[in-house]
């Protein structure tokens, strides 16, 4: 199994601690990795604000890329899978379109041609590796942790660019992925809504309104643990929930996993290996509920 | 075939009242839409059931309500595909907006904040002998958004009216679209300026769950982009929201990937003493961690390819 690795951008910066946990894991799995070493950022929504069509194009490049190499994509990041769907899912449906955005990669000598398929690793393992053969890699089972899942926007939002209505399954990956590595997952209302990351420099006191909710309704609901496909909301949940517990009179205690990291624990790699010694909220009462040494 | 249904009952005449789940069963068609459903059961089962709704045929938007979750048009759901998977189809009434009994909820801030956009043409200029023409070609970008039938879907489930009510919220700026991109109005500037204030345009978190709910396909979060567009172009850029989405585009086109270090400088403005200082903590924490992002940021290989599309697309802008 083979894919064209788009890590994106915060898996190497923001959440440096993502990128060697994915790798790691992807290897336990048998996945191998060709990275898109030259693709470009997907412009993340925030510069198709401005410019649709240049993020279309920007997009279009790294499927073309992909595409050379025959390979599907890998991606790590719901909003980069969220965003890379919906280009694709414009360029695929408008013949026109598409011709015009090649145009604009000609000069690069590359052509998209439409073919590509793009899916992010929570995907990758219930459809292409199956529970069947995930469980037996599973040689540390987490029994006894209550872990809430929380999606990011863009992996289940629109549907129809994500391909859910083909596939409904993939609105409840997280909780069957929870169950697969022995641990219990918790149901609470935030999993699927805005973690609040996209207007943290525009209007921060309502992103850290969110951070408190979700962190605080899944702490209520007698989850251990969250954890994510999305380093965004990584970055809100874990990174900014000290500042939303002081606003609002909370404790910042709910670890944040991301999936990679919870996939290899129950794999059996050390905690140092999946970096979940870089989190701002400390997984080290995690760690020892499931009996795991740091 | 039998379907079951949960619904969320609140009765404000009930002393003490408290929102509760009670189930019906109903012998249904496979025809029915969930309001087929609950209109049997208020008609055959129990009278004491509140559900709003008209024309029945997805046009005047009475029957909004979350259904599985989800709020649509409870006669636009067909109840089979809302039973699909499940034991019982969940029905319960709009969030963000107060209860006035069981399904049927109070809509008055929905339209207030509608008003608040001014939905109405202000033309400028000498006013016509006739009626103010405007081209078909001018107008037909407007269909979309102009099939919105005010049904509250989008404004239920807003995840940024969840936190803070004075957000505007989906469907008033969707209306605000509709009327600062019609070439017949003249107060586009002026919409575009008030748009750009605390509540408007850029407190969206742009979480999608307005486009996907929309039962008109409106795309009200595409709109909201638009506008934020238009407004940076009429040159409202002062806003942290206008100044991160042009610092994240400029750094895009610099090196290919997000630079996260110089992002926030730049939205702030590296002078603005009290944000650059509230960044402290955070760095502090994420320096101690060894979370922080390259000091030394490099760019993707074969990013004067990313320059040309960044400068091929401003020509042709």
């Amino acid at each position: 199994m083979k894919y064209a690795f788009f890590p994106g951008c915060v898996s190497r910066g923001g959440c440096s601690e993502l990128y060697p946990s994915a790798v790691a894991v992807a290897e336990k799995l048998g996945i191998e990795l060709d990275e898109l070493t030259s693709a470009s950022c997907t412009g993340a929504g925030v510069l198709q604000e401005k410019d649709q069509r240049l993020g279309d194009t920007l997009n279009a490049r790294t499927f073309a890329m992909a595409e050379q190499k025959g390979l599907p994509i890998m991606t790590i990041c719901s909003t980069c899978q969220g965003v890379m769907s919906q280009a694709n899912h414009r360029l695929t449906h408008d013949p026109s379109y598409l011709a015009e955005v090649n145009q604009e990669l000609k000069p690069e000598g590359l052509e998209y041609r439409g073919t590509v398929t793009i899916k992010h690793l929570l995907w990758i393992l219930m459809e292409e590796i199956g529970a069947d053969n995930l469980r037996p890699l599973i040689t540390r089972p987490l029994t006894g942790m209550r872990v809430a899942p929380f999606y990011g926007c863009y992996i289940l939002r629109p549907s129809w660019a994500l391909g859910l209505e083909e596939a409904p399954e993939r609105e409840t990956s997280l909780e069957r992925v929870i169950e697969l590595v022995g641990a219990e997952p918790v149901d609470f209302p935030g999993k699927s809504l805005c973690c609040g990351f996209p207007i943290l420099t525009i209007n921060e006191k309502n992103s850290l309104a969110m951070v408190a909710r979700h962190t605080g309704d899944a702490r209520e609901r007698g989850a251990d643990a969250m954890v994510t496909p999305c380093p965004l909301c990584h970055l809100n949940l874990d990174g900014y929930q000290p500042k939303a517990a002081s606003t609002h009179g909370s404790k910042p205690d709910m670890p944040i996993l991301h999936l990679p990291q919870l996939l290899g624990l129950a794999m059996g790699l050390s905690p140092r290996v999946l970096g979940l010694q870089r989190h701002i909220v400390s997984a080290s009462r995690l760690l020892d509920k499931v009996k795991v040494r740091a | 075939m039998q379907a079951h249904l949960r619904v969320r009952r609140f009765d404000p005449e009930e002393p003490a009242p408290q929102p509760r789940y009670q189930d019906y069963t109903v012998e249904a068609e496979d025809y029915f839409t969930v309001l087929d459903a609950l209109i049997k059961i208020r008609e055959e089962e129990d009278g004491t059931l509140a559900v709003r709704c008209s024309c029945r045929s997805s046009v005047c938007g009475s029957c909004a309500m979350r259904i599985n979750g989800h709020a649509t048009l409870a006669c636009k759901t067909k109840l089979t595909d809302a039973s699909k998977g499940r034991d019982v189809v969940l029905v319960e009434p709009m969030g963000n907006m107060p209860v006035v009994k069981d399904l049927v909820t109070d809509l008055q801030s929905f339209w207030d904040k509608v008003w608040a956009v001014e939905p109405f043409l202000q033309p400028q200029g000498p006013v016509p002998e006739q009626e103010y023409l405007a081209s078909n070609e001018s107008m037909v970008h407007l269909t979309g958004v102009m099939n919105c039938i005010m049904c509250g879907a989008c404004v239920s489930d807003c995840t940024v009216l969840a936190v803070d009510p004075n957000f505007l919220a989906p469907a008033a700026l969707a209306k605000a679209y509709r009327f600062v991109a019609d070439p017949r109005d003249g107060a586009s500037k002026e919409r575009l300026r008030a748009l750009s204030q605390y509540g408007g345009i850029w407190d969206c978190t742009r979480c999608l769950e307005c486009v996907q709910v929309c039962p008109k396909d409106v795309a009200p979060m595409d709109r909201i982009m638009t506008l934020r567009d238009k407004a940076m172009q009429a040159g409202y850029t002062s806003t942290y929201g206008a100044r991160h989405t042009i610092a994240f585009s400029e750094l895009l086109k610099e090196s290919g990937r997000l630079d996260e270090l110089r992002l926030p400088v730049m939205t702030f403005g590296i002078f603005n003493l009290p944000r650059m200082l509230s960044l402290v903590p955070v760095g502090l924490r994420a320096l101690v961690r060894g979370k922080m992002p390259p000091i030394f940021h490099r760019a993707i290989p074969g990013v004067e390819h990313i320059r040309r599309s960044f400068r091929s697309a401003e020509a042709k802008r």
